[in-house]
């Protein structure tokens, strides 16, 4: 029925709205207490986020990988499971794709990039379908695993960059070799943006399709639902499990990939920068829902690219942003409670 | 501590409600309804699920505030706005489903609810006060037992003991008879009646079972739709007068008449099946049994005593520690091909929680066995909504099920259209095999007779089923062959013909 859709959507909006909003309250007590305006600090945000072109332009440039990682935590939770491994899933994506893409030199651009994609997704995939595997199979908690699993991941990186296939020529700061130049992807025209937000956008939508209208996303729209019944129903949960894991995983090896060749051209620590825990918050954001992941990943990435200009503008301490994503993220959570509290909400029976 | 004799000289609380009403949104879930509860007598309250007996004695012991209507206890008007509060008039309530912590002992039990407990406490002291205290009741029970190690029987006693203890002398008992095996709940009940007719409390008791009311009640009130439909002495009433007040004058459809089934070839074998439960016990010991074509085998037993964990073996929802089961004389995977090729279709208990999908909506609830094949795909692989709407659609109305319409969330939905939901899916097609458990639990006698006909038509038709119930009446009404389940183990067995209540009874409690 059209009116229980509308009012969920409704719901789900005012709820958000509410969190967002007690959020920029909490936020302006914080700033207040270092002495400064609130509202001054708000238009800042704003400033920095939307209100010019090269700020929209930097928003999106944050939002691109998000959007990727953000799947990372989405997809499984649809199938019932709390994935928070994105940051490892991005960091083996990135690796795999430099270890792959150092040897393409001789390939034309589009073959190379294509075979690096693939790298760095299946890569990701096969990490966290690994963890899946441990939930399925031997009865390992999927979030503790995830979580342990980003810090091998960043030491398997540590140690790869710093002697087996460090570039020594690389002085200022610990890194891999270069991809070749030629494999390096300019940006979308028309925009200052690099091809990771087409590719973000991309694999968004496909994923949307792919949950609402196949056999398949509604065979895990039941598991994740009640896996009681999708028992019941006899459905593959073990192969539902881990393909979720896989495609969630390989998001977030695809935003490694995009980070090296859009941005960095090597893997470092830069890969590191929390691109993997902010997707956490966009999919709870999002309520797992990979439309809706786009909109609210360009929402977070506004916050991260004004970050920056609001610390500096008022000598804010540098981890300010990084209080109002998780003032963002603990609100949202909260809110979660909420559903179904509102009568006005609720379809009177009959 | 707070010392209340439990017995004291006092007449039991006499209470009266008066015009009360209870409005939940835009349903009226009681309208108007007054009732005199006797001081010293044995009340029951009858109706069906839904009917509002629940809602009634929730106002009274202050865990909902009737919107109108006063409430009297002793002659004096009460405004009842808590728990506590009706504890302190005396008001106690037995929960249909036991509140004990099992690991404790008897006596840790009785302790454990008492107030103005004091924060180091002097056992001594304690156990010869309920000591004093067993001594007093009619049926005692050893104080320093283990609760885990109580039969049925006697936890609802240690319950009632529990009220009585803590100084209740108006006891609500609610259901009182579910889980007990039929010579527990005639002892149990047995007993309430000697302690009202002794004037030393009063007893309200919430069923729908009449067999319990004409044998125990002095007074009876009956309630339908929230409203009242009738009381009296139940000594001035008929069993007909009962079930008139009760069904008002809706018809309830003819049992469904067995026929003699042609087919008899064994189509679900289950040979040395172990199953553990939650806690890694075994719940389910070398269990074996055979389930031929167009033959209902039930299996009998007091909750708890395996059935689920059984069903959920069946159900592919928990595996199996060692055992097989056999489908036509292939070894069954539980997996989604095999349950469409062999027709196998389930109807566990509790629908909602273990074969639904609360936030989807009815009509793909209804597509869950069928979603992935044609017509609900094309092209293989999509899922064609509308036809899953329609498929939904078409159900729902051969099946009568109530709901805002197919898109409404299956939440939404009264227990038995839940339940009606599930019936639907899992009858609408190729039905070869059934396992069924509870499938009547908590319904009103019309949808109740409507199950068990459709039950009894797939069985006409060849169907093999497996019944597996805590209702004897049920399997009585329904099982070709009756199994008795106890502690895991099938150990009695009987054909219809010879099937003696009291002999199944006595394997219900234990073996023999």
């Amino acid at each position: 029925m059209f009116g229980s859709t509308f009012n969920n959507g409704l719901e789900a909006v005012v709820i958000n709205a509410a969190a967002l909003i007690l959020t920029l309250a909490g936020f302006g007590v914080f700033v207040a207490l270092f002495g400064h305006n609130p509202l001054d600090v708000f238009y800042i945000l704003y400033l920095g986020a939307f209100a010019t072109q090269l700020s929209i332009e930097n928003t999106l440039t944050q939002s691109a990988p998000l959007m990727l990682t953000a799947l990372c935590t989405a997809i499984p939770a649809r199938a019932g499971l709390l994935v928070i491994g994105g940051e490892g899933a991005l960091v083996v994506g990135g690796v795999a794709t430099v270890l792959v893409g150092v040897h393409l030199g001789h390939l034309p651009p589009w073959a190379g990039v294509l075979i690096m994609g693939l790298a760095g997704s299946i890569a990701g995939g096969l990490w966290i379908g690994a963890a899946g595997a441990l939930r399925q199979y031997r009865g390992v908690n999927e979030t503790i695993a995830t979580l342990l699993m980003n810090y091998i991941a960043i030491a398997i990186m540590s140690h790869l960059v710093s002697g087996p296939i460090r570039d020594f020529d690389q002085v200022l700061k610990t890194s891999s070799w270069s991809i070749p130049e030629s494999l390096m992807v300019s940006t979308v025209p028309g925009l200052d943006v690099h091809w990771g937000l087409a590719v973000g956008v991309a694999t968004c939508v496909i994923l949307y399709v792919i949950m609402r209208q196949t056999t398949f996303g509604f065979g895990v729209d039941i598991l994740g639902g009640n896996p009681r019944a999708a028992q019941m129903a006899g459905l593959p949960i073990n192969r539902m499990v881990l393909v979720c894991c896989f495609i969630g995983g390989a998001g977030a090896g695809l935003a490694g990939t995009m980070e090296i060749i859009a941005v960095h051209g090597f893997a470092s620590e830069s890969l590191v920068v929390g691109f993997g825990y902010a997707g956490i918050l966009i999919a709870f954001l999002a309520r797992q829902n990979p439309a809706a992941i786009i909109i609210v990943a360009i929402l977070v990435g506004g916050i991260s690219a004004s970050g920056g200009l609001m610390q500096r503008r008022f000598d804010l301490p540098d981890a300010t942003a990084a209080v109002l994503q998780g003032m963002l993220f603990v609100m949202v959570l909260a809110s979660n409670t909420a559903y179904g509290r509102f009568k006005i909400f609720q379809l009177k029976a009959n | 501590m707070t010392e209340k004799p439990a017995m004291a000289t006092l007449p039991p609380p006499d209470v009266t409600v008066t015009d009360m009403t209870k409005r939940f949104g835009a349903l009226v879930a009681l309208d108007a309804v007054s009732v005199h509860f006797e001081s010293g007598t044995f009340h029951a309250l009858l109706g069906e699920n839904g009917a509002g007996k629940s809602t009634l004695v929730k106002c009274l012991m202050g865990y909902y505030q009737a919107d109108e209507g006063d409430i009297s206890v002793n002659g004096v008007t009460q405004h009842v706005t808590n728990p506590r509060h009706a504890h302190h008039l005396g008001l106690g309530m037995v929960y249909q489903h036991f509140t004990l912590v099992p690991s404790m002992t008897v006596a840790e039990n009785l302790v454990l609810g008492e107030e103005g407990l004091s924060s180091v406490i002097n056992w001594k002291e304690h156990l010869e006060i309920l000591e004093a205290f067993m001594q007093s009741m009619p049926f005692r029970l050893d104080l320093n037992r283990s609760v885990s190690n109580l039969a049925a029987g006697e936890k609802q006693k240690l319950e009632i003991l529990k009220q009585l203890h803590l100084g209740s002398r108006f006891l609500i008992l609610d259901e009182p008879t579910s889980v007990l095996t039929p010579d527990e709940a005639d002892q149990i009940l047995g007993l309430m009646r000697q302690l009202t007719d002794e004037n030393r409390i009063s007893v309200v008791m919430i069923t729908h079972k009449l067999r319990e009311v004409e044998a125990y009640a002095n007074e009876v009130t009956v309630l339908r739709h929230g409203r009242l439909a009738g009381q009296g002495y139940v000594k001035d009433l008929t069993h007909a007068d009962l079930i008139r007040m009760m069904i008002g004058n809706e018809k309830i459809s003819k049992p469904a008449v067995r026929t003699k089934a042609s087919r008899r070839e064994i189509a679900l074998e289950i040979r040395n099946l172990v199953v553990g439960n939650d806690k890694g016990l075994t719940a389910v010991s070398d269990a074996s049994l055979q389930v031929k074509e167009g033959e209902i085998v039930g299996i009998a037993g007091v909750s708890g005593n395996g059935q689920t964990e059984l069903v959920e073996a069946l159900s592919g929802q928990r595996d199996e520690e060692s055992g097989d089961i056999f489908v036509r004389g292939e070894k069954y995977g539980k997996t989604r091909s095999e349950m469409r090729d062999f027709g196998i279709n389930m109807l566990p208990e509790d629908p909602l929680n273990n074969s639904c999908v609360r936030e989807m909506s009815v009509a793909e609830n209804l597509a869950i066995r069928i979603f992935d094949q044609p017509p609900t795909t094309y092209a293989g692989c999509l899922i064609n909504r509308g036809a899953v709407r329609r498929h939904g659609r078409d159900l729902i109305e051969r099946f009568r099920i109530k709901t805002q319409g197919p898109d409404a969330r299956i939440e939404t939905l009264s227990g038995g259209n839940v339940q009606r939901t599930v019936l639907a899916r899992e009858l609408a097609g190729d039905v070869e095999v059934l396992i069924v458990q509870n499938p009547c639990f908590g319904l009103d006698l019309n949808a109740v007779a409507e199950i068990r006909n459709r039950i009894m038509e797939a069985r006409n038709g060849g169907a093999t089923i497996l019944l597996i119930s805590e209702d004897l009446d049920e399997i009585l009404e329904l099982a070709d062959r009756i199994i008795v389940m106890f502690e895991g183990h099938f150990v009695f067995e009987t054909s219809r013909d010879k099937a003696d209540v009291h002999e199944i009874g006595r394997h219900m409690a234990s073996h023999i």
